[in-house]
């Protein structure tokens, strides 16, 4: 990463008469100016007139200032920032997947219809699951996907008082959110010290107006809900369903799968566990998988195979004739299609034997840099953890040394910063994941810093409280933007 | 076992469980009730060689067939510059997560602000959020948008006219949240405006949802319209193609409150339907119930002019169950696509993307016409690069799609028994607009062999 | 005499006669930091005793603000919408909304200034 900060906007770049494309001649009577006026602009819209190799600079300088994981260690808790294999990229933009347009005939994407329905095959297995749907663009919108498939499973059987979902108190401030969206309202469930759901606390809230129950596995502290069997029973048993959050799936594959454990519902996020790029906030993928039983809610289109002659043909299914029950479309086609390739690939790469292996992997890394911290970091609940676990700030509250402060100050370091401030359980929560990823080395160093940063508290806390001090920019002044928000170029005052 | 993305040897294996007291792998799982265990392997395959993946998606490739695109309905074919791709691969920018760290992120927060800049100057309305999944859903989240600032509403009146995908995520969308949805009939393939009014009357609406360049291609006068649906409290929400809104007139000034659709046709590979790009403007009033991202500017410590996530207590993560909507990311990486693209094509590209787009496809409609093989649906209506055909032979409108993808081409998308909606882009060559023509020409006459031969025999233009 | 009454949750509420201005204490906008924004409802809207009515945020942290009464909007405080920051400068001073109060008997379940600050001090 360039320590230097570039800082300068294209539009700023922008001289006139400059150009940066080249376009066809236009070999016909130029029909714009036949057009009714009312119905054009009267003033072009103001964007940037620059020529290619600026334009290339530019972006390449601000690229520069910002961070990846092919930058270095991205301890993100929650957020599985594990290496995005090259060649997922390359097979996502092979040319003959790349031009298809949604709307060509069946018989014209015969290929494209099969990674889809392998990809859903194999998440299907991963996820002790009957059938995935892809057609999700995220985990958020899969969790509201999820959602609506429970509340399409209640309205057809005319229950129609569920309108409660019940929701850790642990959990990420999504869940709650997609529950709004999705008509329910939400009742927290408390949990217990050791961060995991208190089973009593949720038998008293479990009624005929609950339509389901969220929960992620291990939860937001990495801990395994041991008594998941238990909880499934009883959420079962009021009628509800039970709905998987896959947000934290990474430790356990290869070793458990949702389904087995009583889960209904769950979504799956690609882009965490099967390593698709995060691309700086986008695109994702948040496929939905169903148990047997409850295929006929998923969205539309639903691609479906038929084996004609020992061959077999793809084609898609609206939701006429195989499911007349299904909760409607919720995205234009099949998700992001480019973003399932490759996450087939990463699949396929791995294997039965890789995938078994990615688990345990992470879960050790976490286990190793949570057992060589726990005497400088308070650790709120000791544990086996899975793929990531929560520090509550240093363990020497006596500095004023506060999360922020450490995790800005690991930036200095060449480091990205752990999630901070979540859960909201503790009031100094860092959250830790390493990901499979990340070889040994990478952890010591990790670790060293850790405790060098907590050194740095006892000994010279000005320079964490003004951290960083080695990146592009300072700390921004968070106030002033949101307060006088200034969102666009044109918005810009001139001092700025 | 080793794989080439984990790096730990056994060594490392067994010092870091020696570590943390355990002896194996397992006992990272005690927690874990045995009977919930998976006790085999996945019914998966065992890892791919990178060649081996490699020849298996080839193989799929295979399997498909791109085709010389005349489809349109929402999804455009238009020419990305080899520069975009470029960009874009940059890992910096392409394995980055959401720039919460603003301090090594300004890369990332950067061309989001350019990217809110640019949308803003094509919708013409003053603000812009960070991006949405894609237009339907931008669309959706529109009309949840204006149903939560109405407070007490939750009425909806979407035009017919609007993509009929789009109105599918709308339903569905409205359906969970409580909202209903009223359709406002069409009339010659433009909005029935004195149905639009009449509806408006029951003042229990909350928004109204337009569209031009609408399903069919057609430009729709909305003149007067935002002063009646204002009059009636509620918003107005339009939508286009981003690509468009270089030439045409724009919602802002229509006088639109909320500008919402699909970016995608911004050079975009088609991809099979995604990922795309949902974009989302709206006035200044509106700004707090915006939902998902959006990057302002401000001063670092050191005074110098930097980028951040701002007004981000309306977002889930604070307001959990009362935030304006659940969506926690946004189409980041496609955000970088759209303002790399329009950094390049300029006000000025854009309008020639649209100028030769436009011509062509009403040389194609008029070639078309004179053919005798087919009339224009909407004869009287302004269109830009895509437009309604009807089909006047005997012979069934399927098969013609069927020979023209036998022949490489898809010909439009098939609205009706005898209705294709026809789109051209600055892609298609007067060449393979010529062949088209000729095709038409040829399968209305019922001179059906499109064999080899007759192929090499098109009349060159 | 005005009289001014404070919620579990933070609101205060200074009563006039049958007119009541709500905002919130000076414990509350301490423990939020800087405002940046408040969400009020318009004039004529109904309130109800233990609903949200709006929202107070600062930058990374929102409030729900809760009604300590019931009644009907008469005024938002427009000041706020320019200045949102007058609330740290002086919570008391600058009340959110003004109420036609419903049913005055409510106001006897809130806290008086004495139990209100107890209330506080045992860190709730």
């Amino acid at each position: 990463m360039n320590k230097k900060y570039y800082g300068k906007l294209i539009f700023e770049l922008s001289r006139p008469g400059r150009r940066g494309y080249s376009l066809p001649q236009n070999n016909y009577d130029d029909v714009l100016h036949i057009l009714p006026n009312n119905l054009l602009r009267d003033e072009a819209p103001k964007l940037p007139e620059v020529d290619e190799p600026t334009v290339v600079r530019h972006y390449t300088n601000m690229s520069t200032n910002n961070f990846g994981v092919d930058t270095g260690f991205y301890p993100l808790g929650s957020c599985t920032m594990k290496y995005n294999p090259k060649i997922n990229e390359e097979m996502a933009s092979l040319p003959a997947f790349k031009a298809l347009h949604p709307f060509q005939p069946s018989a014209t994407v015969q290929g494209a219809l099969e990674a889809y329905y392998t990809l859903q095959s194999l998440l299907s297995e991963i996820g002790g699951m009957a059938e995935f749907t892809l057609n999700p663009y995220a985990g958020a919108h899969g969790e509201l996907t999820g959602l609506m498939v429970i509340r399409a499973y209640h309205e057809s059987r005319g229950d129609i008082k569920r309108d409660k979902v019940i929701i850790p108190d642990s959990a990420h401030g999504t869940n709650p959110a997609s529950a709004a969206v999705a008509g329910l309202k939400v009742v927290e469930v408390k949990s217990l010290a050791d961060g995991t759901v208190d089973v009593e606390a949720l038998k008293a809230l479990l009624d005929d107006t609950v339509a389901a129950v969220m929960m992620t596995n291990p939860n937001t502290v990495g801990i395994f809900e041991s008594n998941i069997p238990k909880i499934a029973e009883l959420v079962h048993g009021s009628g509800a369903l039970l709905y998987y959050d896959g947000a934290n799936l990474n430790p356990l594959l290869g070793v458990a799968r949702p389904g087995d454990m009583g889960f209904d519902v769950m979504h799956i996020n690609l882009h965490k566990t099967f390593s698709t790029p995060h691309g700086g906030g986008g695109p994702g993928a948040g496929p939905v998988g169903v148990r047997a039983g409850l295929e006929k809610f998923l969205p539309n289109p639903r691609v479906v195979k038929h084996t004609v002659e020992e061959e077999n043909i793809f084609g898609l299914d609206f939701g006429t004739e195989k499911s007349p029950l299904s909760l409607g479309r919720i995205s234009a086609w099949l998700g992001n299609f480019a973003v399932e390739l490759r996450a087939l690939s990463y699949i396929l790469s791995l294997g039965c034997d890789g995938l078994k292996m990615a688990g345990p992997l992470a879960t050790l890394n976490a286990n190793y840099i949570k057992e060589s911290l726990r005497d400088l970091y308070e650790l709120p609940i000791d544990r086996v953890c899975k793929h990531e676990f929560v520090f509550d700030g240093l363990a020497d509250k006596s500095t004023g040394i506060t999360t922020l402060n450490v995790a800005k100050r690991l930036l200095d370091y060449g480091f990205h910063a752990p999630t901070i401030y979540f859960p909201l359980l503790f009031h100094e929560s860092l959250m830790i994941e390493p990901t499979e990823t990340e070889s040994k080395e990478t952890l010591d160093e990790f670790i060293s810093v850790m405790r060098k940063i907590a050194y740095e508290a006892k000994e010279s806390p000005e320079i964490l409280k003004n951290a960083p001090l080695e990146t592009p920019i300072r700390k921004p002044d968070d106030t002033s933007a949101a307060l006088n928000p200034v969102v666009t170029y044109s918005g810009m005052p001139s001092s700025c | 076992m080793v794989h080439r993305y984990f790096p730990h040897t056994k060594d490392d294996i067994d010092a870091m469980l020696k570590h943390c007291g355990m002896e194996s792998l397992d006992d990272l799982y005690s927690d874990i009730p045995s009977q919930l265990k998976l006790k085999r392997d996945y019914d998966i395959k065992p890892q791919l060689s990178e060649k081996e993946v490699r020849d298996f998606f080839e193989e799929l490739a295979l399997r498909n067939q791109p085709l010389t695109c005349f489809a349109g309905a929402g999804f455009y074919d238009h020419y990305a510059p080899a520069v975009v791709d470029s960009i874009l691969s940059r890992s910096e920018f392409l394995t980055a997560y959401t720039p919460y760290q603003p301090e090594i992120s300004q890369g990332t927060l950067q061309y989001i602000f350019e990217y809110q800049s640019m949308m803003s100057e094509l919708t013409g309305l003053e603000v812009s959020n960070a991006s949405m999944y894609d237009g339907t859903t931008a669309v959706a989240e529109a009309m949840m948008m204006a149903v939560a600032h109405s407070r007490k509403k939750n009425r909806i009146l979407v035009s017919a006219t609007v993509n009929p995908i789009y109105k599918d995520v709308i339903d569905t969308y409205a359906h969970y949240h409580g909202i209903a949805v009223d359709v406002i009939p069409e009339s010659e393939g433009v909005t029935d405006l004195e149905a639009m009014r009449d509806m408006l009357s029951s003042n229990d609406v909350a928004g109204v949802i337009l569209a031009t360049p609408n399903y069919y291609g057609i430009l729709e006068d909305y003149t007067g319209v935002a002063e009646t649906v204002h009059a009636a409290k509620a918003l107005l929400i339009m939508t286009a193609p981003a690509s468009t809104l270089g030439v045409i007139k724009t919602p802002g000034q229509w006088g639109a409150d909320i500008a919402a659709g699909e970016a995608q046709s911004l050079g975009m590979p088609l991809n099979f339907g995604g990922p795309y790009l949902g974009y989302m403007c709206c006035t200044k009033a509106l700004i707090r119930k915006l939902p998902g991202r959006i990057v302002g500017v401000t001063k670092d410590a050191d005074g110098q002019r930097v980028f951040v996530l701002t007004l981000q207590a309306r977002e889930q993560h604070i307001r959990r169950d009362k935030a304006t909507s659940n969506i926690c990311s946004n189409q980041g990486l496609m955000a970088l696509y759209a303002s790399v693209y329009l950094s390049l094509l300029g006000t000025e590209g854009l309008k020639e993307v649209n100028a030769i787009s436009a011509s062509g496809a009403h040389y194609l409609a008029s070639r078309l016409e004179e053919s005798g093989a087919f009339e224009l649906k909407y004869p009287d209506k302004p269109f830009l690069n895509e437009f309604v055909l009807k089909f006047k032979g005997e012979v069934k409108l399927s098969d013609f799609i069927e020979v023209c993808t036998s022949c490489g081409c898809l010909p439009g998308v098939m609205i009706g028994d005898d209705e294709l909606l026809v789109c051209v882009t600055e892609n298609r060559t007067r060449e393979e607009i010529d062949r088209y023509v000729w095709r038409a020409e040829t399968f209305a006459k019922a001179i059906s062999p499109f064999d080899n031969k007759t192929q090499t025999e098109i009349p060159q233009p | 005499m005005n009289k001014t009454y404070y919620s579990q949750s933070h609101e205060y509420i200074t009563v006039d006669g049958n007119i009541g201005y709500i905002g919130i204490s000076d414990y509350a906008q301490r423990a939020l930091g800087n405002v940046v924004y408040v969400d009020m409802p318009e004039e004529g809207d109904e309130i109800e005793a233990g609903e949200d009515f709006g929202a107070v945020e600062s930058v990374k942290a929102a409030s729900d603000l809760i009604a300590p009464v019931s009644g009907t909007v008469l005024e938002a405080n427009e000041l706020l919408v320019d200045n949102p920051r007058l609330i740290n400068e002086d919570s008391m001073a600058n009340w959110i909304i003004k109420i036609e109060i419903a049913d005055p008997s409510q106001l006897d379940s809130l806290m008086d200034e004495d139990s209100y600050k107890v209330h506080c001090e045992a860190g709730h």
